[in-house]
């Protein structure tokens, strides 16, 4: 009823190949920022600092390898540590340069974790598919090592260990262990904000055409005067700073401080998940799959003993753990039957039902 | 130059003077680089039948091996509790084969590659969640394998061989022989190659694709339960055996998705070369290279031969 195309004419191109055709979902998205921003003014603590700000990083991370294997088609499993290159390049950065400031630092980050990415990428010309993924996997080993073993990418810190310093923006405590997790969720949601605009600009454009005609058949791409190895490098670099800028939040705005561990193989496969559980190729998806996996455990956590403890079965907190993978894993699997597509298929057919809603023609 | 000769002249020298220490780094290389190609092998198998990447043959290998050893726990004799678990593979692969496989036919091969990943984290929540996250000793001496060491002096200087890599080399190769017989002697074995070539061919000649998976994924359980006895009474039956199980995907792409002698070497390839690498190399740059070498040594090989050492030969059409 409220979500009609009805009456809303296109009178110029431009407003033709606009992202977002109908007054509806402009509304709609400008209300989802404004609800985003309120939040963090709403919201306690605990939904922000465990909630919100994991959410939306991984968000960041999930829309940069969607763009590797969902828009180039090129599968990854180095994204963990493509965001450990981003965490330790802003750590390197921040300290050594500790006058300017933090945010430029985290945007620069990305820059590292892009030409690092884009090194790693170079077999991606001959090597296809799955046997490119386990290439991959030789820069998730090998950084994860370099992590460990090059202390200099700590300042020799005893620990090993990544720490937050105090920084400030405008005067007010961003990173460190003062700032807020209002402050913190804030200058997340506004960096996610900007590259996801970003990125939703790259996809639609000239770019993202290439990326596209590269996933759906390199050959024949090539012939069409797309230069495979710059396209698939570029996606590499592009995906990879997103990683990166990923990387860095997730350490000075989320943990606050982090060990080598945090990048590791488990961080990587469930980057992946997200993706292909909200939709490979899809911004949105990107946001779908990463609140479906991130949140969905933290709700079991909740979720699980208040269904079985009224039936006097006490569980443990390990138990919970377990049951919780199990429950993922079957999830993924039973969303994968109903929707290969993924969560952003489904959106995408809600929108239409609602469209001709009340009537299913 | 100083870092050119300790990197292409020391070790060798170092290899010429001690020769006994290079026939036991060799040895070892070699043992972990046949169990590599035990796990790898469970691998090939499902890939070759289905065209699915099974993510989750490292955790097939944990599981069963959780399994018999869960059952010997509960009392059950040590040979009848390996014929239990032989059945729980199967049932294993059924409950697959149905719920996973049946659904998802025709799709991508990406689909398939995530549900194996489903499949990963509902197995790691079972596993823990009936035999618990913590270690547990694998029953050596119960299954009548082989402990204790053999030293042998050789080239002026003792080369120790354990009982156990012994007889899990010899164990690993019969797997692989009698594998490499059904393949290619049997009916069902010619079902597989056929089915292997293309699916809708092989369904036209009235190959039954639903129990060829059952039972790939069956052989799959199978040679995943030796290989989790083989590692489990080398390191211990834990669910950090999975990141054992991650090597053999080097292993993997070394010697082509869909071949078994490919599988094999490339597993030595890995094996010894991970081992001398980490012996003479490592030192050089702080040791554990052993996490990453394997990975940059396949990278390297890919990079001249895309499909593999024995892989198919991929032929692009438009």
């Amino acid at each position: 009823m409220l979500y009609r195309e009805a009456g809303q004419f296109k009178t110029n191109y431009v407003a033709d190949r606009a992202i977002f055709p109908l007054r509806e979902d402009r509304i709609g998205l400008g209300l989802i920022v404004l609800v985003a921003y309120s939040l963090a003014f709403l919201g306690n603590d605990f939904l922000l600092q465990a909630v919100l700000i994991p959410f939306l990083v991984f968000s960041l991370a999930a829309i940069g390898l969607n763009i590797l294997t969902g828009y180039t088609g090129l599968l990854s499993l180095g994204t963990g540590a493509f965001m450990g290159v981003g965490a330790y390049a802003c750590y390197k950065l921040m300290t050594a340069f500790p006058e300017v400031n933090v945010i430029v630092w985290i945007f620069v980050s990305g820059f590292f974790s892009a030409g690092i990415g884009a090194l790693f990428g170079l077999p991606s010309l001959r090597i296809k598919g799955f046997y490119l993924a386990v290439a991959t996997l030789a820069a998730q080993f090998f950084l994860q090592w370099c992590f460990i073993r090059i202390p200099w990418l700590v300042n020799y810190n005893v620990s090993g260990a990544l720490e937050a310093p105090l920084r400030t923006l405008f005067g007010i405590p961003i990173v460190g262990a003062t700032a807020t997790p209002q402050t913190r969720y804030l200058v997340v949601l506004t960096i996610v904000i900007v590259l996801t605009w970003l990125a939703s600009n790259l996809v639609h454009g000239r770019i993202g055409r290439m990326w596209i005609a590269i996933r759906d058949m390199d050959l024949a791409a090539e012939l069409m005067g797309i230069r495979p190895l710059q396209t698939k490098l570029l996606a590499f670099a592009v995906s990879s700073y997103y990683c990166g800028v990923a990387g860095a939040l997730l350490v000075f705005l989320w943990y606050g401080g982090a060990e080598y561990d945090v990048f590791n193989i488990n961080q990587s496969f469930f980057i992946l998940f997200m993706v292909i559980i909200g939709g490979l190729g899809s911004l949105i998806g990107s946001f779908f799959g990463a609140a479906l996996i991130f949140i969905m455990p933290i709700v079991l956590g909740i979720v699980l003993p208040a269904i079985f403890e009224p039936l006097g079965i006490p569980i443990a907190a390990e138990t919970i753990e377990h049951l919780r993978f199990m429950i993922v894993g079957a999830l993924i699997i039973f969303f994968l039957i109903v929707e290969p597509h993924g969560l952003a298929r489904l959106w995408q057919i809600g929108k239409q039902k609602l469209l001709v809603w009340p009537f299913p023609y | 130059m100083d870092i050119l000769y300790k990197i292409f002249i020391e070790p060798f020298v170092f290899m010429g003077e001690a020769p006994d220490l290079l026939i036991q780094t060799l040895w070892e290389g070699l043992v972990s680089g046949i169990l590599y190609a035990l796990i790898a092998l469970g691998f090939v198998l499902i890939f070759k039948a289905s065209g699915v990447f099974n993510f989750a043959q490292g955790i097939m290998v944990v599981f069963s091996a959780l399994i018999l050893v869960g059952l010997y726990e509960q009392g059950v004799p040590a040979l009848l509790a390996l014929l239990l678990t032989g059945g729980a593979m199967l049932i294993l692969a059924l409950t697959v084969e149905r719920v996973v496989l049946r659904p998802l036919v025709n799709q991508p091969d990406i689909i398939l590659f995530m549900a194996t990943f489903g499949l990963t984290y509902f197995l790691i929540g079972f596993g823990e969640l009936i035999f618990g996250g913590s270690p547990k000793e694998m029953i050596t001496s119960e299954l009548y394998l082989p402990q204790g060491t053999t030293e042998v002096e050789m080239l002026g200087g003792f080369v120790r061989f354990q009982h156990l890599d012994i007889a899990a080399t010899v164990i690993a190769s019969i797997m692989i022989g009698l594998l490499a017989v059904f393949f290619s002697k049997t009916r069902i074995g010619r079902a597989l190659r056929a089915v292997a070539d293309s699916h809708k061919a092989a369904l036209s000649v009235g190959i039954s694709l639903n129990q060829i998976w059952v039972i790939v994924w069956f052989a799959a359980g199978i040679v995943a339960l030796v290989a989790g006895i083989m590692w489990g009474a080398r390191a211990g039956v834990s669910f950090s055996l999975q990141i054992i199980a991650l090597k053999a995907l080097p292993v993997l792409i070394l010697g082509g998705f869909t071949s078994i002698p490919g599988a094999i070497i490339g597993g030595l390839i890995i094996g010894i070369g991970e081992k001398l690498g980490e012996f003479y190399w490592g030192p050089l740059v702080g040791g554990g290279i052993e996490t990453w070498l394997a990975y940059v040594i396949a990278l390297l090989f890919l990079l001249y031969r895309p499909q593999g050492l024995f892989g198919e030969k991929i032929i692009e059409r438009i």
